[in-house]
């Protein structure tokens, strides 16, 4: 598997990036803030608003370094893309699945088996972690469920029936999410999902995680020359990354949710860190972002055992690996594509 | 006969990685991967100096020429030749703007040392091909220069050799027109390949997903 390398978050909101030789520079105030050597890093990630320098945008085009900007608030804004690796018999099959309902939901299945299958193991886990802090005739039910559910999934072959099932999947899940927060509960609980904008610190939390995941995944999938934003399950609406959201379906709860409940159980981060502005709307400040892109980048140097491919990667390769594998499946080399299993 | 469709054309060191691996070669020249490591690094680095298309050399009765673009439309495949040597000889072949008849001898720079397999054999041999086809000529030496040992081995070529990458390239031509990635042959080259993070050989020998689902979903 290829070497992961560090991404490079800068989180200040006045710098601006340029190139020199070999190095990224960081400036503000025409101050040099930091200089970095190139050849280390996978990705930059930019939450500021003064901007890159043309050359370092072609320079990191031409490394194949992902260069990604986010606004203050982590939404994703935009991203370089180098030139294209040109693979368009892996992409036009990609898009004769995707206009294809029938083989779109075969696809799209596997995803969510794997969504379910993860969530259902993020519960059991806190079954056998936490049994006597939670509700376990409950977690025990909402488990049970969820197996039954992947059974049904695995049949199916019309895209609506896996929706539905996907839908009462969230629903079991979701209900018993609230019970997996130990800590600072006064400040950080869940009574569902809000995104537009985020109504409470975990809402506000989960949309930040969930956008870094999915600039991860769309970078993946790009790189092994798919087409991000052609979708199986999540259908084409302009400037939506489609594909990466149906990928992201099965790494929502290993990645980002279990990273959510760390920082809050282990108290990575307070409720002072958050801002609730007039509408309700809630913000993180620019300490907390800090800290969850802190332990964000160090989860993805974490190594684990990949289950299908039993191969020890970093945590930040997942994403990576899932896209080569769905790449091999779409070229025909694999007979399904295998679903990320974590537990 | 590929004669009038130039676009179509293989590329002619396409049939070194076919011959170090087939599915190497689709990985390429099919599906467009390309993963850089050290040995690609490093054999660009080693081209830096061959492929310098301006450098025309002439050393006594040797002509050196670098970078040549050649093809053969009877094969169907075009490329660009390291260096090639063109030596003075009564029985060589005239050549444009030049007195007297030339011989030409391609030499193709390989990293590291001479290979058990047939790989860089077989692109010199289609060079020398292409070569004989564009001057008319027939040849039967060629070189290949190793970066390790610091210098080049004659390669006598002979009919045999000649055939053989015709067959390689017919292969290849049929891979080509179905878009078809073959399946790899594992086994220790795969460790010296450059695409192996692509390719996923271990992957190939696996059991199939669909047992893998079953057995998770049964836990």
């Amino acid at each position: 598997m290829k070497k992961l390398l560090n991404t490079l978050f800068v989180t200040m909101p006045d710098t601006y990036l340029s190139l020199d030789g070999e190095n990224i520079v960081i400036k503000r105030d025409d101050e040099i803030a930091g200089r970095y050597p190139l050849h280390n890093l996978e990705g930059v990630c930019t939450f500021g608003y003064a901007g890159v320098s043309p050359a370092l945008m072609g320079k990191c085009a031409e490394n194949n370094i992902g260069l990604t900007f986010m606004t203050r608030n982590g939404r994703f804004l935009a991203r370089v893309v180098g030139e294209d690796k040109g693979n368009v018999v892996l992409r036009k099959e990609q898009y004769r699945i995707s206009d294809d309902e029938r083989r779109s939901a075969i696809f799209a299945r596997n995803m969510i088996l794997g969504k379910v299958y993860n969530s259902k193991w993020v519960v059991e886990r806190a079954l056998r972690d936490h049994a006597l802090r939670i509700d376990t005739e409950r977690m025990k039910q909402v488990s049970a469920s969820l197996s039954e559910t992947m059974k049904l999934i695995r049949g199916v072959e019309q895209l609506d029936i896996l929706r539905g099932l996907e839908g009462s999947a969230a629903v079991q899940y979701n209900s018993v999410f609230d019970q997996l927060i130990l800590q600072q509960k006064e400040q950080f609980f869940f009574h569902g999902r809000n995104k537009r904008p985020p109504l409470d610190n975990v809402n506000a939390l989960l949309s930040f995680t969930y956008s870094l995941l999915a600039k991860d995944v769309t970078a993946a999938l790009e790189s092994v020359g798919l087409d991000a934003y052609v979708g199986f399950l999540h259908r084409d609406r302009p400037g939506r990354a489609s594909l990466a959201l149906d990928m992201m379906e099965e790494l929502r709860s290993v990645y980002a949710d279990r990273m959510v409940l760390y920082l809050i159980n282990k108290k990575v981060v307070n409720d002072s860190g958050f801002v609730k502005k007039e509408n309700g709307s809630v913000i993180m400040d620019d300490d907390t972002r800090k800290a969850v892109l802190k332990a964000w980048h160090e989860r993805k140097q974490e190594k684990i055992m990949h289950p299908y491919l039993n191969e020890k990667i970093a945590w930040g390769l997942v994403p990576y690996a899932q896209a080569l594998l769905l790449a091999r499946h779409i070229r025909g080399d694999l007979d399904e594509y295998p679903p990320f299993f974590w537990k | 006969m590929w004669d009038d469709n130039e676009e179509d054309f293989l590329m002619l060191s396409g049939i070194q990685h076919f011959n170090f691996c087939r599915r190497q070669w689709a990985l390429i020249h099919i599906e467009q991967q390309w993963e850089e490591n050290v040995r690609t690094v490093e054999g660009a680095h080693l081209h830096r100096k061959a492929d310098q298309p301006m450098l025309r050399e002439k050393r006594g009765d040797k002509l050196i020429v670098r970078a040549l673009p050649v093809q053969s439309r009877r094969l169907g495949i075009s490329g660009i030749c390291d260096v090639v040597e063109f030596v003075r000889d009564s029985s060589g072949v005239p050549l444009a703007g030049e007195e007297g008849l030339y011989v030409p001898y391609p030499v193709e720079y390989k990293r590291g040392k001479p290979k058990r397999n047939d790989s860089d054999r077989s692109q010199l041999v289609a060079q020398l091909m292409c070569l004989e086809e564009m001057l008319m000529c027939e040849l039967k030496v060629g070189y290949l220069y190793y970066d390790e040992i610091k210098h080049r081995v004659e390669v006598p070529v002979s009919e045999a050799d000649k055939a053989k990458v015709k067959q390689s390239l017919e292969e290849m031509r049929h891979y080509y027109e179905r878009n078809h990635t073959p399946r790899a042959k594992t086994g220790p080259h795969c460790q010296s390949c450059s695409l192996n993070v692509v390719c996923l050989p271990e992957m190939l020998e696996r059991k199939s997903v669909s047992s893998f689902i079953e057995s998770r979903l049964s836990e």
